[in-house]
């Protein structure tokens, strides 16, 4: 289950499907009532930019369109160019919405996931969870997506990774600073972290354990004024 | 080849004892000659760890067979690390490890605190008219988690506890869980309360003798610095900027400090009293966005500045938030007297003839909803004061300027709703409206709860359910705007001195002016020359 997302008349409830290859695309579904689930086709870097453009809560239908027209005449000029109309469902942006979700905010603890020789990842089955001291740590905890900054870094600290584990970007580096919250909860044996960019991932473990696990529950919209609040 | 046929030369030669070889068997000593070869071999210790291989398969053997995991083959080598990491614990330590407080167990005793039932005999004595009110936290609970709001049972239920030391505490009239805001290290659990009225005039008091002494106390010094001033000769020109008069924040117990707040980090931990709130607070927090951070003294850093830390940041926010989204059912309040309606009609009370109109009906209109708590106007109170009254109370040096400030700005006066709107006039942003109604389940309509969203303070619910309702909050503690925040600009600079006949620059007089004017100024001359002459 991968979270809910409130609009104004109604929210979507999302799941996601993983394989074996966690690495793989993913599969997601939606629901209005959590009975009749639809699957979602995968996000593509169109939609991915259309729906930067978009602001606002979701209305909670997926079928409403929102007329670019309104809102940023060049892009519709340039979709009524390529032959489509100038609108956009909010099927579409709820596919966006999840995708940049994962990408920027979904998070794993460091070890969870091992990449085998083929590239594929698996879950690590030796995992026993972090320590108290490492789960209060950022660089504990790694984005699952494409990692970026992986190749950036000094080959001093390159020696120290350990390939099969540290394949993922850490969230140590994150820009802004500070855009994690890092709490300890009932004394110590759970620590939530909640995104501060996208509010309302909120992601949890159980130290020592193999128990974690992050889940979505906002109105599917980016805080671009994070760097005001902090 | 295959089996030999007993016709085939080489039948029973795989016997033993028929090989052609009898007589080069190796000698079983031999064999075990290389057994025990190979055992050396294995038991030959590392130079680098100190192990050796025969220890570690042995030892490796035993945890696998003591654990048995599944697929051991895929983790073989994990377990092989583990064992060789198992090797540097000491054993034989001849100092004992410090008894590690586990950081679990002192949070455990905060709340076994919580659950011990002190002074229980007291309280039978005082079973009179005035026992507080304690909130059944736990039936609130119920209902919203109808709607899937709120916390787990556990917190829920820790929260009701300490709810119950607050009243055991302080002298409280009636207290609320108004809700929790979460913040970047720690979170904020907050009561509302109301304290019984005797308590709340002390502390006015104290306030009142506290101002009186800082004003005496500027009186003096500003005697003695005039005294000064004579002595002292040029001295740079006095600034005639004369900051905007303070507008005063309203008493306890009505508009915005109608409650009192209590906030406390974890159930468990004391409650601290949040101090009242002034107009000028909420005025700036209107134009900030900041996180919480969790402490309560932490100092806001912000554009305007803002006047307070942490703990009267978070107090104007409840201010506002409590403004914006307290609702109830249409009718179940009712003004005390009607009269009242235009004025100051704080006063309301609960109407004995409301009959709550059903579910559906509560969902579908947002008519059947009101605010009953007034709404914050732009000056930062509930009620209008014109700060140009208050004046006339300071000295007669402020006379003077008194003059020039009513010719120069006349405030107007702002009238907000009044007390018991419908909430079905409030303003949606854009195209969004500002609340959000919906059922709690259309499965069971005979049970179902009406649940109320805002769209203005994400995280703020009501619901309602026949007489019984109740309004929360659980949230980042802002407001929701479509358009991204912009910070204030700076002001201007500010004017140094005024601009006079004296000081701005004219224009030259040209050379025809300049010779118009000699013409002018021989003229004149010549007259009186003349004069000068016909009176002799």
């Amino acid at each position: 289950f991968w979270g809910c997302i409130q609009g104004l008349r109604g929210a979507y409830y999302i799941a996601e499907g993983l394989g074996p290859n966690r690495a793989a695309p993913r599969s997601r579904l939606y629901s209005l009532n959590c009975l009749d689930w639809s699957l979602l086709t995968p996000a593509t870097k169109e939609m991915l930019a259309l729906a930067e453009q978009l602001n606002g809560r979701f209305q909670g239908d997926p079928s409403f369109e929102y007329n670019l027209a309104d809102i940023n005449a060049e892009v519709a000029a340039r979709l009524i160019e390529g032959g489509k109309e100038p609108v956009i469902k909010e099927e579409a942006r709820l596919i966006a919405t999840i995708e940049q979700i994962d990408r920027a905010v979904g998070i794993v603890p460091r070890g969870a996931f091992v990449k085998t020789p083929l590239g594929s990842v698996h879950e690590n089955r030796h995992f026993e969870g972090l320590s108290l001291l490492e789960a209060k740590k950022l660089s504990s905890y790694f984005h699952f997506t494409e990692p970026v900054n992986l190749k950036n870094k000094t080959l001093l600290e390159k020696a120290d990774l350990d390939p099969s584990t540290d394949f993922l970007d850490s969230l140590e580096h994150d820009i802004p600073r500070g855009s994690w919250s890092i709490q300890l909860e009932k004394g110590g044996t759970v620590v939530v972290l909640r995104s501060l960019l996208w509010l309302g991932l909120t992601f949890y473990h159980v130290p020592m354990t193999k128990q974690f696990g992050y889940v979505y529950f906002g109105t599917g919209e980016k805080n671009l004024d994070l760097p005001f609040m902090l | 080849h295959g089996p030999y046929q007993p016709h085939e030369p080489g039948y029973g030669l795989d016997q033993p004892g028929y090989s052609p070889y009898e007589d080069e068997v190796p000698n079983p000593q031999a064999r075990m000659l290389s057994i025990k070869n190979a055992k050396a071999y294995l038991l030959k210790t590392s130079t680098r760890s100190g192990l050796n291989l025969y220890d570690h398969f042995a030892n490796m053997l035993t945890k696998i067979l003591e654990e048995q995991p599944e697929n051991t083959v895929d983790i073989i080598e994990d377990i092989s690390k583990d064992v060789k990491w198992a090797q540097f614990r000491k054993k034989m330590d001849t100092l004992r490890d410090e008894h590690l407080i586990l950081p679990i167990f002192e949070a455990a005793e905060k709340c076994k605190a919580l659950f011990v039932n002190d002074g229980g005999e007291e309280e039978h004595e005082e079973l009179d008219e005035e026992m507080p009110s304690l909130p059944n936290v736990m039936e609130t609970a119920f209902y919203f988690e109808q709607a899937g709001i709120g916390l787990n049972k556990d917190e829920s239920y820790y929260i009701f506890l300490s709810l119950k030391n607050l009243i055991n505490v302080q002298p409280i009239q009636t207290c609320r869980f108004w809700g929790k805001i979460l913040g970047l290290e720690r979170n904020y659990i907050i009561a509302e309360v109301q304290l019984h009225e005797g308590e709340e005039e002390e502390e006015t008091a104290e306030e009142e003798v506290e101002t009186v002494a800082e004003e005496e106390k500027e009186m003096g010094e500003a005697e003695e610095e005039e005294g000064e001033e004579k002595e002292k000769e040029a001295e740079p020109p006095k600034s005639t900027y004369k900051p905007p008069p303070e507008i005063p924040r309203e008493e306890n117990g009505t508009g915005t400090n109608k409650y009192i707040y209590f906030v406390c980090n974890e159930p468990g931990k004391p409650w601290v009293k949040l101090p009242p709130v002034t107009p000028a607070q909420i005025v700036c927090a209107r134009k900030i966005k900041k996180f919480f951070t969790g402490r309560l003294d932490a100092p806001i850093v912000s554009f305007p500045p803002f006047p307070g830390n942490e703990a009267n940041y978070l107090r104007a926010q409840i201010a506002r938030i409590s403004a914006g989204t307290h609702v109830s059912p249409t009718g179940f309040y009712q003004f005390a007297n009607e009269d009242e309606e235009e004025e100051e009609g704080d006063a309301f009370e609960e109407n004995p003839e409301f009959e709550p109109p059903p579910v559906a009906e509560m969902v579908e209109s947002l008519a059947t909803w009101a605010h009953h708590v007034k709404g914050i106007l732009k000056q930062g109170r509930c009620v209008w004061i014109n700060p140009s009254q208050k004046s006339e109370e300071n000295e007669e040096d402020d006379e003077e300027e008194e003059d020039k400030e009513d010719e120069g700005e006349e405030q107007e006066e702002e009238r907000g709703l009044p007390l018991l709107t419908l909430i079905s006039e409030d303003e949606g942003m854009k195209n969004i409206p500002a609340w959000t109604a919906q059922a709690s389940t259309n499965l069971i309509p005979q049970y179902s709860v009406a649940i109320l969203q805002s769209n203005r303070w994400p995280g703020a619910y009501a619901f309602a359910s026949g007489r019984k309702f109740d309004y929360i909050y659980f949230g980042w503690g802002h407001k929701y705007s479509p358009e991204s925040h912009t910070p204030a600009l700076p002001p201007p600079a500010q004017t140094e001195y005024p601009s006079g006949p004296g000081i701005t620059e004219t224009v030259d007089p040209t050379v025809e002016e300049e010779m118009a004017f000699k013409i002018a100024q021989e003229e004149a001359l010549a007259e009186e020359g003349d004069e000068g002459e016909e009176e002799e």
